[in-house]
């Protein structure tokens, strides 16, 4: 299960690469990158479920500190979904931005950072 | 896998998501494109639920398939063009050459590395974290993690307050 979780996680993960790399619209490529965040969270999540804790490896009896770690994926996860949404939130700001002063979404046209 | 029906919902569950996301890549009207963005994230937050990370999927409905779809909506609809507007650079014959040598090497590297298993039958301090993930999440978050935790509160609000410095008429 794991593995599959993992594959899954690295197939959404190209999608979202191949999507920021190949499109021209400013949105487009921003919502590629939140198909990468979701694979990451995937793979984090899984890794949380299905992984030993390091902890818990190393000594082979469940101690506190195993006990306390045992969901650390899914925190991490927290906090990528914190950071995509503060990403999207500035991102979509940009494009306003970008709109205004050039009155474009291509990014091939968003080279220079001035008008 | 526990039982057929986790068998069955992964799979339906995976074909969402993937097929969303490659809908989103591929079609040329960004609406639409926003909108198979909310398939593939509802279907992520199926497989977190799949996982014991309720707590995740939840978050995942409100955020993703809540806010951050609502301003990906609001912001292809404000921007000129919306059929055509999602064109493909001069660089996709690159961008799938690097995607697929990229996806192989994951695949391989997933494939061959041998991955300390939690064993099925675990000792039961840990798998009572996995029956109250939220409790157990919320405790972390506010014991171990509680600096980053912190942390991500000032940079959401340093977000807000860019985005809002950004977007001000001058």
């Amino acid at each position: 299960m794991l593995e599959r979780l993992l594959i899954l996680s690295a197939i959404l993960f190209c999608i979202g690469l191949y999507g920021a790399l190949s499109r021209r619209h400013v949105i487009a490529v921003l919502i590629s990158v939140e198909i990468m965040f979701n694979a990451v969270n995937i793979a984090l999540v899984a890794f949380s479920r299905y992984v030993q804790p390091a902890a818990f490896r190393a000594t082979g009896e469940v101690t506190a500190v195993a006990e306390s770690t045992v969901l650390a994926g899914q925190s991490f996860a927290v906090f990528v979904i914190v950071v995509a949404a503060a990403e999207v939130a500035l991102g979509l700001a940009l494009v306003i931005a970008m709109l205004r002063t050039k009155d474009s979404v291509d990014v091939t046209e968003a080279s220079l950072m001035r008008r | 896998m526990e039982n057929a029906f986790t068998e069955v919902a992964f799979w339906t569950l995976s074909i969402v998501t993937v097929g969303g996301a490659l809908g989103v890549v591929r079609t040329h009207n960004m609406f639409r494109a926003a909108l198979l963005l909310v398939v593939s994230f509802v279907g992520v937050a199926g497989i977190f639920a799949l996982v014991n990370a309720e707590f995740l999927a939840v978050v995942q409905l409100l955020v993703y398939a809540g806010g951050v779809a609502v301003l990906v909506i609001f912001a292809a609809m404000i921007t000129t063009n919306v059929t055509e507007g999602n064109r493909s650079t001069g660089t996709q014959p690159f961008a799938v050459l690097v995607s697929l040598v990229l996806l192989s090497a994951l695949v391989s590297a997933i494939v061959q590395a041998e991955w300390a298993l939690l064993p099925d039958d675990m000792p039961a301090p840990l798998a009572a974290a996995f029956v109250d993930t939220p409790a157990a999440l919320g405790r972390m978050l506010l014991n171990e993690f509680v600096l980053p935790f912190e942390i991500a509160g000032v940079v959401l609000l340093a977000a807000v307050i860019g985005a809002l410095s950004l977007v001000r008429e001058r």
